[in-house]
């Protein structure tokens, strides 16, 4: 018998069905994965199985029933008793899942309080023997420890254990890894499978990662629009689908491009043993230690090329990408653009450099001003220097929007538009003046695969035509084969390795670049 | 965390020092001579001249600024010109009937307000929750001495249940003097609760959209659990800093109210101060006020990371 049987169920906000005659089942000790993008509704499935609709969301109908237990017939107290040891539930945002005010020896050992009759002590001893058994060092001390003390992949293996430590029969996992870099996400995963195995648990995967799907998955539920479109075994579903969102799902995954060959050229810009430090904590009396973050790196980019920057979080990337624009100031080394030291540059020729070079940021939510029209916020970097008729700065924005799909979207204010089309403004905002260098920073990684696919492709086809050197900074490896010339691998502040696109992915050298390649997960089948 | 208050209280030296030189300068820049108030009428030119320099008011500025300057750092606030009465006392007295008042009224505001915008917030949409809101705003849009002065005859005359004017303290008469702040704290802290029903539903609406909030009630945590372990303390911080820029402001005098109820507050004495040009008095208790601020925000920061552990006091 399933473990978990829903039927028909439809989910409203409001009078608009956001799910509409879902059935799936999933199995004692299966894994079943929920697949679809953003508003596809999976997300809203998942809480509807726990119970836990966000305000606005309806359960307007159907049966939702584990082990045979109708939960929408329960009343609220036997249906607490059933979550946690009968369904549990781990979050995407290991940021805003755990309780910031209470330690986490305290978050873990509540439920084992509320459905277990283990004391005080036992309980404890089962929270230390959990955590050792996810991976966090020095558990007994490490249960005074506030959710801010840990980095995101440990906060997601302690909310992960805080579930697992009840036995849950189900476990929803809704998109666990999202949040997480490559190498954590992998690790978080398995450990998640572990456990699962381990306890009997069946898993409700929510993910819109197909990449996830084929290695973790044993059947896979495809959504669009709130509705199924196809369900299966995971990987014949994804080595041969039959409707077409799927198909459009699966054409999404990164391809790798004809490797190009870059003419010869004296570097456009060059970071010389450049080094980035942030201000540590210091006291009143005391000065504080700088902690460095990028240490002494070397990097040349050439006219026309583009650059993969990559590595897990905390590896440097970002900042070193930004000292380069000379967003952040660098602690040591020189900067050279066009074989001139910009480093220490000022005024008007500090300008000069600003102009040439331009960012995308990885949030369309925040990079773009949300009291500006799109035709102005595209319009905006034309203003310097000065000399632009208005009329003209505004014809330049329109084409330009035309030229990133957005034509006639020039009257709206950002809210109004979709993720991957507010990316095409930052896009367009950043090419406007036709730059000669331009960053991207993790800059499709907030969009859904098929957005991401065309946005890539965008990039990608603007910066042929314009021919503006791109240093791409990115944790997912797909991106890279899409789309690189060069490969630069960033760890704890330096480059570990560096080499043509091709060369780095298929032979890399470094073990840490293989761990990465090992943990960037790809179809398999 | 001593460490840290001392340095909290060292810090506070030059917040000081600016109120008290902007205080004693801009005092001395209104129109009107201590002087001449004191003598009236029977005032001539020699005799205004003679108090004057009694009083240490013909020396230049600076100089008067410096001699308080240094009176003040030996811990002597000087006496009051009119009365004659030591200004340290003075403002400690009647600072006690303000602080009996004040903290009352916030304490019962706060823990009726809290709650309510807690529950206002967990139950949003509800009827209860627009009741909840809708007395908030009607209280806030209440303006303090016409509540009063209705309370006044409501209670005072049509009821007799409180004195209407008048003072003793709880030293003399602790039921009697219970039945002269009856009516202050009362207005006090209505109008209070309208500000942090409003704050305390904000803030917990805020908390209860969040994760860790799902997440407890995943592991079948039970809705006052969840409210008072989980959604509290953080929806509590925010209403916390409010609470410290309130009872700093309040304790800093409530002039209207006490005027309303003839009540020796501070906020009167400060009023009766500046009519009289009483110089001394007036730069003590400016001085203590801008002391009490720094006081109470520190006891807030002191307090913050109990709720919030991402901010250590250290």
């Amino acid at each position: 018998m399933s473990l978990l049987e829903v039927a028909g169920l439809r989910i409203a906000a409001g009078a608009r069905d956001i799910v509409r005659d879902l059935s799936f089942s999933v199995a004692e000790g299966e894994t079943l994965a929920l697949v679809g993008e953003s508003g596809s509704g999976k997300s809203a499935t998942a809480r509807a199985v726990i119970g836990l609709l966000p305000p606005g969301l309806r359960h307007a109908g159907g049966r939702i029933a584990l082990a045979g237990q109708d939960l929408s017939a329960l009343p609220p107290a036997t249906l607490r008793a059933l979550r946690g040891p009968g369904m549990g539930m781990v979050f995407q945002e290991p940021m805003t899942s755990l309780n910031p005010a209470q330690r986490i020896g305290a978050q873990m050992a509540e439920g084992l309080a509320l459905h277990t009759t283990l004391d005080a002590a036992a309980r404890k001893r089962a929270c230390i023997a959990m955590l050792e058994r996810v991976g966090i060092t020095d558990p007994e001390r490490r249960l005074l420890a506030y959710p801010h003390e840990f980095s995101g992949g440990m906060r997601q293996r302690i909310m992960l254990a805080s579930v697992m430590l009840l036995r849950p029969r189900l476990l929803i996992a809704d998109e666990p890894t999202t949040a997480l870099d490559t190498l954590t996400q992998a690790e978080v995963l398995a450990l998640m499978k572990e456990l699962a195995r381990e306890q009997g648990s069946s898993i409700l995967l929510i993910t819109h990662d197909l990449g996830l799907v084929s290695r973790h998955a044993d059947r896979a539920l495809v959504m669009q629009s709130g509705q199924a479109v196809e369900e299966g075994p995971a990987a014949p579903l994804l080595a041969a689908p039959r409707h077409a969102y799927t198909r459009a799902l699966v054409a999404a995954l990164p391809r790798r491009g004809p490797a190009r060959v870059i003419p010869p050229a004296p570097p456009l810009i060059e970071a010389r043993s450049l080094s980035v430090a942030y201000p540590g904590r210091g006291g009143w009396f005391r000065r504080a230690a700088p902690m460095p973050a990028v240490q002494s790196v070397s990097l040349s980019i050439h006219p026309g090329e583009v650059v993969a920057l990559v590595g897990g979080s905390g590896s440097g990337k970002t900042t070193l990408g930004r000292a380069m624009l000379r967003l952040l100031p660098a602690s040591g080394g020189s900067l050279l653009f066009g074989g001139q030291d910009v480093t220490a540059r000022s005024g008007p020729a500090l300008l000069d450099f600003r102009l040439a070079c331009q960012i995308v940021f990885q949030d369309p939510y925040s990079s773009l001003d949300p009291r500006m029209r799109v035709r102005d916020i595209v319009a905006e970097p034309l203003r310097l220097p000065a000399g632009m008729a208005p009329a003209d700065r505004l014809a330049r924005a329109e084409a330009m929007l035309a030229e990133v799909g957005l034509a006639g979207l020039g009257d709206r204010f950002p809210h109004a538009l979709s993720g991957g089309q507010r990316q095409r403004v930052a896009i367009a905002r950043a090419l406007v003046r036709n730059p000669a260098f331009v960053v991207a920073d993790e800059a499709v990684s907030a969009l859904d695969a098929t957005v991401r696919q065309q946005v890539i492709a965008l990039l990608r086809d603007q910066q042929r035509k314009r021919g503006f050197a791109c240093l791409f900074v990115t944790h997912d490896l797909g991106v890279v084969e899409e789309i690189a010339d060069r490969v630069v691998v960033m760890q704890h502040g330096r480059i570990v390795e560096e080499g043509p696109r091709d060369q780095v992915l298929d032979a890399p050298a470094h073990d840490y670049t293989r761990a990465l390649l090992a943990a960037s997960v790809r179809l398999q089948g | 965390m001593a460490l840290y208050v001392l340095k909290r209280l060292l810090a506070a030296i030059p917040t000081l020092l600016l109120v008290a030189a902007s205080v004693f300068f801009l005092m001395r820049l209104i129109p009107g001579d201590p002087a001449l108030l004191i003598l009236g009428d029977a005032a001539t030119p020699e005799s205004v001249a003679d108090l004057r320099a009694a009083m240490g008011l013909d020396r230049s500025l600076p100089v008067q600024f410096g001699l308080w300057l240094s009176q003040v750092a030996a811990g002597d606030l000087g006496l009051s010109i009119t009365s004659g009465e030591a200004v340290g006392p003075l403002i400690l007295d009647r600072f006690g009937v303000t602080a009996a008042i004040v903290l009352a009224a916030v304490a019962i505001a706060a823990l009726v307000a809290v709650p309510a915008g807690m529950l206002a917030a967990w139950r949003q949409g509800s009827w209860g929750d627009i009741a909840a809101v809708s007395l908030a705003t009607l209280l806030l849009s209440i303006p303090s001495f016409w509540l009063g002065l209705i309370l006044l005859l409501v209670f005072g005359l049509k009821l007799g249940w409180v004195p209407v004017v008048g003072y003793v303290t709880f030293a003399e008469d602790a039921w009697a003097a219970l039945g002269y702040i009856a009516l202050p704290v009362a207005t006090l802290a209505l109008v209070e609760i309208g500000v942090l029903i409003r704050m305390a539903r904000a803030s917990t609406i805020e908390v209860l959209r969040l994760d860790y909030i799902a997440h407890a009630r995943a592991k079948g945590v039970p809705e006052h659990r969840v409210l008072l372990r989980h959604a509290f303390p953080n929806a509590f911080a925010p209403t916390l800093t409010l609470l410290g820029l309130v009872l700093g402001n309040l304790l800093g005098g409530i002039a209207v109210i006490e005027t309303v109820f003839t009540l020796p507050g501070l906020g009167r004495l400060l009023v009766e101060a500046i009519f009289a040009r009483d110089y001394p008095v007036i730069q003590g208790v400016m001085l203590f006020i801008a002391l009490v601020y720094v006081g109470v925000n520190l006891v807030v920061d002191l307090l913050y990371p109990v709720f919030d552990p991402r901010v250590a006091a250290s």
